[in-house]
């Protein structure tokens, strides 16, 4: 697999006013990389996240993805990743068909595709016998995994989810967690924020943001080793405690 | 007893939310409601705070009947909703003003019970509640539903949302409450905060799974869990799932946690079938069970 | 172009699968435009009259019968004397009194002129006006008849005079009712989302959980707002007198009393509005759009009560603007005081009751 850099972020800066969100950023993110994006709220994750999709405006610094530059060409940002996030998803009062067919129209894709993969998404999530159900109805578990398959149907190079297990029970939580895995290993960049600090482990690197900079950033491995601690959880509190 | 309830069930439209849940808290414990979204635990609180009425049942909270004497209970309780229902607006000191006086009680009356918590938010005291950080809101939540000195507090997923740092001191302060004498019954989704109560009850989906001490919990796990750790996660996982023997593969941080369908299991065969699958740096070794563990076991 | 096509055909689901746009779209027009139609009218119809008729001859009962048997007026009443005038108005019972002169007939054949006093309620000049214009054109039929039978055409003069706005300000009709109107729609509106916005923030549930009683969070919620009021109140009577020079014939102290009653009143609303609904949206759109309309249409303050089909007629008595305007024009333009208006204040007070007291029932005590 090559070793390309699928985001690369410089000196990147966001401020609202005087609060600075995000402060002189600087990381990148290599093709087929599980890339943990941490910190506690407010810590500025989500002001960062936002600049990497392209639908804000970064104060100053650089910051490129897919190669494109997120000043220049956010549209085409867009239309060449997936996003997910805990609290928007799919529509509630749309069918899960309708759901397929409605985004996947939105990426531009043609109807034979569109129904190709409806079928091939319904089939792998065993989804059947809800399929013309309305979303609302669904398990919020069933929704998440759902919603991940959704933004992977353009085969975007790189796909960035939002918190995507918050609430879910622990089960369904591991199965999102392997379909991360496959998609992963797929050749599929996937650029994840959580607060589970568990879920840290299965990245293959893992940044923590506190106060809007990065303070640590390296495999789960190595910074267990240099705090000496035994999980993500103890890296993170010792980080935070200062 | 301070928090009984019998045969409690409740549905909405068509979903059930809960199924003939029964258990009792003892006076002065510190009681989790353990489990994911949707499994019931809010509206199990609501029935127990007395904003819904059960489908069938009862319950009684120190000693009143949560529908018959709801107005005695409305009075002696402390609520904390999720989600921090505070009045963004009003400034600190005015939230903890406004819920003592309609409590009959004043800030200074019942101040060594909050005293740990509020000192932590007290620089602040003139902020307005909307403009606070997440764990400072939580402790502002928690001192506005102690102020009157409740006999018994209800803390709906306090946690959820917040940074680890601040959720560990929550849990610290619960557990200082506690040894005032306050019956405390928190619900949370993680379960690695199940393992700091007294007891705790799993449910999912409505009901319960189990009810014991923590300890007791996993101890009574059926299996051996190892530990099991190879170079490459995702091709584990694969091979691990195709193996026929397996009865769970649960992936765990660094780890996947495994356990065998066979009482005679020997990691060694294990070990074999991985290496002949081409994994490299293969780990097997027996583990802790956690809580997280038999959770998983039970509602499966 | 494919995109654009299936974010079009998303956005007809939304629409179609949510019950309350629909209702928006389809059910309210239909509403108003009946209601427009209905209650939009510049005729007058069974406007009441009173008749004075200081002859009572033949010629004169001809005359008050061919009056009276035209739709445009109805419930003749009788004045035998001149002071009558004066309390028949202020009572609000008649619009116009028609006073017939002395010796109607034998001042007809003797003078060939006999003249008939039109007097009209002028607080509201567009009914004034047409009132006198149909009295005068039915005495010119009446003349018009008389006339084809004998020599020397008699004349029947009509005198028409109008009391409390001589000068037909249409400022005096306006300003009652708008003053109402913003009244109630401001005060409704602030009290409306005061429940909903608890039960959308979620501290509703804390509410709830502690001693408060329902009543003491109702009249707490509708107290604030009665002080906030009465200084918008004292604005808009401020106004009304020195920009729009509206007379004060009556008594101030009434009238602030009255105004604060109606606040009150309007308050409740708003906080019965607030139980009722779930999000604040709708609770806005409740005491905006749905209160609105009908209180300008049906409470008389532009198109008269009177002209408007009978069912409108009935809902027109539950809508508290009315019975105020009522109340505002007789002390400002006409001076009258609590004996005549006891009734009016009365209703209002009732209504105001029953609108605590129905919100004190509709408060959900539970959340479900």
């Amino acid at each position: 697999m090559k070793e390309k850099n699928v985001i690369q972020v410089k000196n990147l800066t966001k401020k609202f006013g005087d609060f600075t969100a995000v402060d002189n950023i600087t990381f990148e993110v290599k093709q087929g990389e599980i890339f943990g994006f941490l910190g506690a709220n407010g810590a500025g994750k989500t002001t960062a996240m936002k600049m990497l999709i392209g639908i804000s405006k970064p104060t100053s610094g650089e910051a490129n993805v897919v190669d494109f530059d997120v000043y220049t060409n956010p549209e085409d940002i867009k239309k060449n990743i997936g996003y997910m996030s805990q609290k928007f998803a799919l529509y509630d009062d749309l069918t899960i068909k309708e759901n397929i067919t409605f985004f996947g129209g939105i990426y531009g894709l043609s109807k034979s595709i569109i129904k190709q993969k409806s079928e091939a998404l319904i089939n792998e999530l065993n989804l059947q016998e809800v399929a013309n159900e309305l979303v609302g109805s669904l398990p919020l578990g069933w929704k998440q995994k759902m919603a991940f398959s959704v933004a992977l149907l353009h085969n975007p190079k790189i796909i960035f989810l939002d918190e995507p297990t918050g609430g879910v029970d622990p089960i369904t939580r591991r199965q999102f967690w392997e379909m991360i895995y496959k998609t992963a290993h797929n050749g599929t960049t996937v650029f994840v924020t959580t607060h589970y600090m568990d879920e840290a482990e299965y990245c293959d690197r893992v940044s923590i943001m506190v106060n809007g900079k990065i303070e640590a950033l390296d495999t789960p491995k190595k910074l267990k080793e240099l705090f000496n601690v035994k999980n993500m959880n103890d890296v993170f509190l010792k980080l935070a405690r200062g | 007893m301070s928090i009984s309830i019998k045969h409690i069930s409740k549905s909405f439209k068509d979903v059930t939310a809960l199924k003939d849940i029964s258990f009792n808290v003892n006076e002065g414990e510190l009681f989790g409601l353990i489990g994911p979204d949707g499994a019931g635990k809010t509206t199990l609180f609501r029935i127990l705070t007395t904003l819904l009425i059960a489908d069938e049942g009862t319950a009684t909270v120190a000693n009143y009947d949560v529908v018959k004497n709801y107005k005695d209970i409305r009075n002696h309780v402390g609520y904390m909703p999720g989600r921090f229902s505070l009045y963004q607006d009003l400034t600190v000191e005015e939230n903890l003003t406004f819920f003592a006086t309609i409590f009959g009680t004043t800030i200074e009356e019942n101040y060594d019970l909050i005293k740990d918590i509020y000192v932590q938010i007290e620089p602040f005291k003139n902020r307005r509640a909307g403009d606070l950080s997440g764990g400072m809101k939580q402790k502002l939540a928690l001192s506005c539903a102690l102020i009157h000195k409740p006999k018994v507090l209800f803390l709906d997923e306090p946690t959820t949302g917040v940074d680890p740092v601040s959720r560990k001191e929550f849990w610290e302060m619960l557990k200082r409450l506690q040894q005032k004498g306050i019956t405390i019954l928190v619900s949370t989704p993680y379960m690695d905060e199940a393992a700091l109560c007294d007891r705790i009850a799993l449910i999912q989906d409505g009901e319960i799974l189990q009810i014991d001490t923590p300890e007791e919990i996993v101890k009574h796990y059926p299996k051996i869990i190892y530990d099991v750790t190879a170079s490459n996660m995702y091709e584990l996982i694969i091979s691990l799932n195709k193996y026929q023997h397996n009865h769970s593969v649960y992936p765990f941080g660094e780890f996947v946690h495994y356990t065998d369908e066979r009482d005679d299991f020997n990691p060694e065969d294990l070990l074999k079938y991985l290496e002949g699958k081409g994994l490299k740096n293969i780990v097997i070794q027996p583990t802790k069970t956690t809580i997280e563990d038999t959770f998983m076991e039970l509602a499966k | 172009m494919k995109r654009f096509i299936g974010f079009i055909k998303k956005e007809f689901y939304h629409i179609f699968r949510d019950k309350r746009s629909l209702f928006i779209l389809f059910g309210m027009p239909i509403a108003q435009v009946m209601l427009f139609g209905f209650a939009i009218t510049n005729e007058i119809n069974n406007v009441n009259i009173a008749i004075f008729d200081k002859s009572k001859d033949v010629t004169t009962q001809k005359i008050i019968d061919e009056i009276t048997a035209s739709k445009y007026f109805s419930n003749k009443q009788f004045i035998t004397h001149q002071a009558e005038i004066e309390s028949v108005f202020k009572r609000g019972k008649v619009k116009a009194v028609l006073v017939f002169e002395k010796d109607f007939s034998k001042k007809l054949t003797k003078d060939n002129l006999a003249t008939v006093q039109i007097i009209t309620d002028a607080t509201d000049p567009n009914t004034a006006n047409t009132i006198t214009n149909y009295v005068s054109s039915i005495l010119q039929k009446h003349q018009q008849q008389i006339n084809k039978e004998i020599k020397t055409p008699y004349k029947i003069v009509p005198e028409s005079r109008m009391v409390y706005n001589p000068e037909l300000k249409s400022v005096f009709m306006f300003v009652p009712g708008v003053m109402t109107i913003i009244l109630m729609l401001v005060s409704a509106m602030m009290t409306s989302i005061s429940i909903t916005r608890e039960k959308e923030l979620g501290t509703m549930e804390i509410l709830l959980v502690s001693p408060l009683k329902p009543f003491q969070v109702i009249i707490g919620k509708v107290v604030p707002y009665i002080f906030l009021s009465i200084i918008n109140a004292i604005v808009i009577v401020l106004l009304s007198i020195f920009i729009f020079k509206m007379p004060v014939q009556g008594s101030l102290f009434l009238l602030s009393f009255q105004s604060v009653l109606f606040i009150i009143n309007a308050l409740s609303l708003g906080i019965l509005i607030s139980t009722i609904s779930e999000t604040q949206q709708t609770a806005m759109m409740i005491s905006l759009m749905g209160l609105m309309l009908p209180v300008i249409l049906l409470s008389g303050f532009i198109f008269p009560i009177s002209s408007m089909p009978v069912p409108l007629q009935i809902i027109s008595h539950v809508i508290p603007a009315k019975w105020f305007i009522i109340i505002l024009k007789g002390i400002m333009l006409k001076g009258v005081g609590i004996t005549i208006l006891w009734k009016e204040t009365l209703i209002l007070v009732a209504m105001t009751v029953f609108f605590i007291v129905l919100s004190i029932k509709k408060y959900k005590i539970r959340l479900e």
